[in-house]
């Protein structure tokens, strides 16, 4: 599994999204509390990109008339159909085991880490890699 | 049609809207119209007044992308459509249908005011400034001989390609009241399409006023089979034998067992309904044609297969409803196995010859 760059750490902050491309495969990677996932970025129904949707919790309801939330922002809504995704798995609400999207391993990491990629380093800091 | 040729696309469902109602649309409106709007509002003919019916799915019922670099509201802003639209998926015909334009009104002079406006803003706007877009004659339906006088007034006039009103009518489509309507139509020598929602004043479903947005959304192919059924039994197509009617947007797969049971019941009762000289399926063959999107999502395409081949692969006109948030991607709907040929029809032919464009 190789290590690449995809983002600085300060382009991501808590709550928020980046769309990175990465060996040619576009990844929406979600902060969420200081933790990273990283999501095919490409909706498995028709297409819509995961990084420009609204990231909610979840609302769930055991049986008529009695609603929980739970999970607040690591959901993501489809911005086409609404379709929710759960950011640590890239399964899909309502069908977990038939509709996903690819989840990618992300860690936080400094450049010493990777063997053999040359990148460009401006600033000093810590960086968002995606394992591929 | 060779893998690596785009396919070419027609959009038979697109949504334009004023960045501003003062701003795009007062400049076509009479002062005494622009004084009723700002006193009165816009008086629709349902409960709710303060909104739709029931809240939508998204805000603005939009795509949350379809916002512009600027925010602008989604569909506003004919540079972004071209971009985020247009250019994108090679969509060389696109269908404009205004929403909120002024049909389902109860004042029946401000109607026709007000759609007259958005049919000369769709010129001013869009038409005039992109010739891939063409426009659709918003009629203020519930009153039929001003309707009339809109359409003729447009009729001749390239930027339309349609006349164009909403699918819950106060009354079933197919009523005498609504005649001046098709008869306009086919002098005009325009289709008429019939959107799903609308301000009938009557509940969404045939069962009364429902809880909730997903009925309400389900609702508009109930609302199709009632207007389908009427036109077919009050002798439209017998009397307008050119009228060509659009249902855009209230699904399809319903329409060939409606016509299956409509014949069995016709046959049934023949002497009731002596104005209808044919079985139903002939007029709804002849002179319906469906747009798809929200296109039907079986579990396994084949099932679409039968449908498509019971309704007739040329009735079927693609459509993405850009820019709401129930899109259809051309590339990303099921559409069941096809030749090139099929394909071609239902994504731009269909469209090119029922329009003559």
């Amino acid at each position: 599994m190789a290590k690449h760059i995809a983002a600085k750490v300060m382009d991501i902050p808590p709550g928020e999204r980046l769309s990175v491309e990465v060996q040619g495969r576009k990844i929406a990677i979600f902060n969420v509390a200081g933790e990273y996932f990283g999501l095919r970025d490409a909706c498995p129904h028709m297409g819509g990109l995961l990084s420009e949707g609204v990231v909610i919790g979840l609302v769930e309801a055991d049986r008529p008339g009695c609603y929980s939330y739970s999970r607040g922002g690591e959901i993501v809504r489809c911005p086409w159909h609404g379709w929710e995704f759960d950011l640590r798995t890239g399964k899909s609400r309502f069908d977990p085991n038939r509709w996903k999207t690819h989840s990618y391993d992300i860690e936080v990491g400094d450049v010493q880490q990777l063997e053999v990629e040359t990148v460009d380093v401006t600033t000093e800091g810590e960086f968002v890699i995606v394992n591929l | 049609m060779p893998a690596n040729q785009k396919l070419v696309i027609a959009d038979c469902d697109i949504h334009p809207s004023p960045k501003s109602v003062e701003k795009e649309i007062f400049p076509f409106l009479e002062k005494r119209w622009r004084d009723h709007y700002q006193t009165y509002g816009m008086l629709l003919r349902q409960p709710y007044q303060a909104g739709p019916a029931y809240p939508k799915g998204q805000p603005d019922a939009a795509r949350r992308d379809a916002y512009g670099p600027n925010g602008e509201k989604p569909g506003s802003d004919l540079e972004f459509m071209r971009k985020h639209h247009l250019d994108r998926y090679n969509i060389e015909l696109g269908v404009l249908n205004p929403l909120k334009s002024g049909q389902g009104l109860q004042n029946p002079d401000f109607a026709a005011a007000y759609c007259k406006a958005i049919n000369d803003w769709q010129i001013a706007e869009w038409t005039s400034k992109e010739a891939r877009l063409k426009g659709s004659v918003c009629l203020p339906y519930e009153d039929a001989i001003l309707s009339a006088k809109e359409i003729e007034r447009r009729a001749g006039d390239p930027n339309f390609i349609q006349a164009f009103m909403l699918i819950r009518t106060s009354e079933p489509l197919g009523n005498r009241r609504y005649w001046p309507i098709f008869n306009a139509c086919v002098e005009a020598n325009l289709p008429l399409a019939v959107h799903a929602f609308g301000f009938g004043g009557t509940p969404v479903t045939g069962g009364g006023w429902p809880s909730y947005y997903t009925e309400d959304m389900v609702g508009h192919s109930q609302s199709a089979q009632s207007l389908v059924t009427s036109m077919v039994m009050e002798g439209v197509f017998e009397r307008w034998p050119e009228l060509k009617l659009i249902i855009v947007e209230a699904g399809f797969a319903w329409a060939p067992a409606l016509s299956w049971r409509l014949d069995r019941i016709w046959a049934q009762n023949r002497e009731e309904l002596l104005h209808v000289k044919r079985p139903p399926s002939e007029y709804m063959a002849d002179h319906i044609w469906y747009t798809t999107q929200p296109f039907e999502e079986p579990d396994r395409r084949g099932h679409l297969k039968d449908i498509f081949e019971w309704i007739g692969w040329e009735k079927l006109l693609f459509a993405t409803d850009y820019p709401h948030w129930d899109f259809d991607d051309p590339t990303r709907i099921p559409l069941p196995r096809a030749t090139d040929e099929q394909k071609q029809s239902f994504f731009i032919d269909n469209a090119r010859s029922l329009y003559g464009v």
